[in-house]
């Protein structure tokens, strides 16, 4: 092995390698925020819609999590501007992402949701509370408490995907490191480098919602 | 360029096998990579524990894309020529033995603790303990969650079209750079992938289901 490593030109352009971080970061959490909303509506369908939701929830969730991450991003990407949707490889990368999140929260905070004994909804019907109200106070606040963990593993399995965003050309980490590469040449040092940040970045979200999980919802559980 | 004919759907359709057949690859080097990680966590050597602790957290913890482009860009540093069998194998194999190795590891840690004392008093050595008593235990619990992990490899081998390997999403490429039909060649994949995957992620269920009737 006769091979120079040289890093000064992956560390020359560490201002493109911050941008590209925050970039990351800043994609996951808007999917995230968004992708939430979607898995929540799923639930809430798939606990107390009518039956032709139900099946059409049904249909999305299985959709989604047995094709891979890639093909739904070529189908937003490549397919649907082919039927008229204009939109730039950012929006399609930030869509996919979250249609991606929502279909495997859904099932996570269905989880959740589940795990509430019947005898308590049944308490809030008793006192008068409507549906939403029994749906966000009775069920969705004590199913938080369960779900965070899984959550927050969802969360970090959705930043170390956003990497294959790459693939189309949208900013992000993996972007940044495939223009330096092209520049540079240095392929190895750059990706070593970039999957050393994105380890960091698990590491730190990782702390960062056990943190979260012992100061907000260390309250006593219905169990 | 040229229409999408019936030629191109025959063409993808094929490629499945590739996707297929590097899946199964990932599986079983991931299954015996899987056991050693397993075997390392839960070893009374402390070194061997930490080893397979980091290996689990570094593959888990960075994305499985980076581990392709490491491995494919890392292979001509050490001298391999590098070809696209070699590194999506290899990639997804380390993956694949990361991830199993921490699934199994609950798997055998759900074994009670008594059966491996038991074993112990009856004189077994480690290996004839793990080989009789608690690897067969473990098993019956760990079926269900591999089976579900098989989805993961086979999405997770889309991502190999991406440093060249042919199967399937890098035919669909191909072909939707030769004819622009993204449309029909994109649902198509996704139509394929449906069928690898969907029979894979009920069976899981089922299984899941039979285990907890099992273990009332």
């Amino acid at each position: 092995m006769n091979y120079a490593f040289q890093f000064d030109a992956v560390f020359d352009a560490w201002p493109l390698l911050i941008e590209g971080t925050l970039q990351t970061i800043a994609l996951s959490v808007g999917a995230m925020v968004i992708g939430l909303c979607i898995a929540v509506l799923c639930a809430w369908g798939k606990h107390s819609g009518p039956k032709p939701v139900v099946w059409l929830i049904n249909a999305y969730i299985e959709i989604i999590r047995n094709t891979p991450f890639l093909i739904q991003l070529f189908f937003f990407y490549f397919a649907l501007p082919s039927i008229g949707v204009q939109w730039s490889a950012a929006t399609a990368a930030l869509v996919t992402m979250f249609v991606n999140l929502g279909a495997f929260s859904a099932e996570i905070i269905r989880a959740g949701i589940e795990s509430i004994p019947k005898g308590q909804i049944e308490a809030g019907l008793a006192l008068n509370l409507k549906r939403y109200q029994i749906f966000i106070h009775v069920i969705l606040k004590p199913a938080l408490k369960t779900i965070f963990p899984a959550l927050s593993s969802q969360f970090i399995l959705l930043m170390l995907t956003s990497s294959v965003v790459s693939a189309i050309s949208a900013d992000d980490l993996t972007s940044v490191a495939a223009s330096i590469q092209s520049n540079t040449f240095r392929s190895f040092e750059i990706y070593i480098v970039v999957t050393a940040i994105y380890f960091g970045l698990s590491m730190l979200f990782m702390g960062l919602f056990n943190l979260c999980y012992r100061r907000f919802l260390y309250f006593p559980g219905h169990r | 360029m040229r229409d999408f004919s019936i030629t191109d759907v025959w063409l993808i359709i094929g490629a499945v096998r590739w996707t297929v057949a590097l899946s199964v690859i990932a599986l079983i080097g991931g299954s015996i990579g899987g056991l050693v990680i397993a075997l390392c966590r839960i070893s009374d050597n402390r070194v061997l524990r930490g080893f397979a602790r980091s290996v689990i957290l570094v593959f888990q913890g960075t994305p499985l894309l980076l581990q392709l482009f490491l491995i494919f860009f890392g292979f001509p540093i050490i001298g391999l020529e590098v070809n696209p069998w070699i590194a999506a194998g290899a990639a997804l194999v380390l993956n694949t033995s990361a991830f199993l190795g921490d699934i199994w590891r609950g798997c055998i840690e759900a074994v009670p603790h008594g059966q491996t004392e038991a074993a112990k008093a009856l004189n077994l050595g480690y290996v004839n303990r793990m080989r009789h008593v608690v690897l067969p235990q473990a098993f019956r619990v760990a079926v269900p969650p591999t089976v579900g992990f098989m989805v993961q490899i086979i999405k997770g081998s889309s991502l190999t079209a991406i440093i060249g390997f042919a199967e399937l999403t890098r035919t669909a490429q191909v072909v939707n750079n030769a004819t622009f039909a993204p449309m029909p060649v994109f649902l198509l994949v996704a139509a394929l992938y449906f069928c690898l995957c969907w029979p894979l992620s009920r069976w899981a269920t089922y299984l899941e289901k039979r285990l907890l009737i099992a273990g009332r």
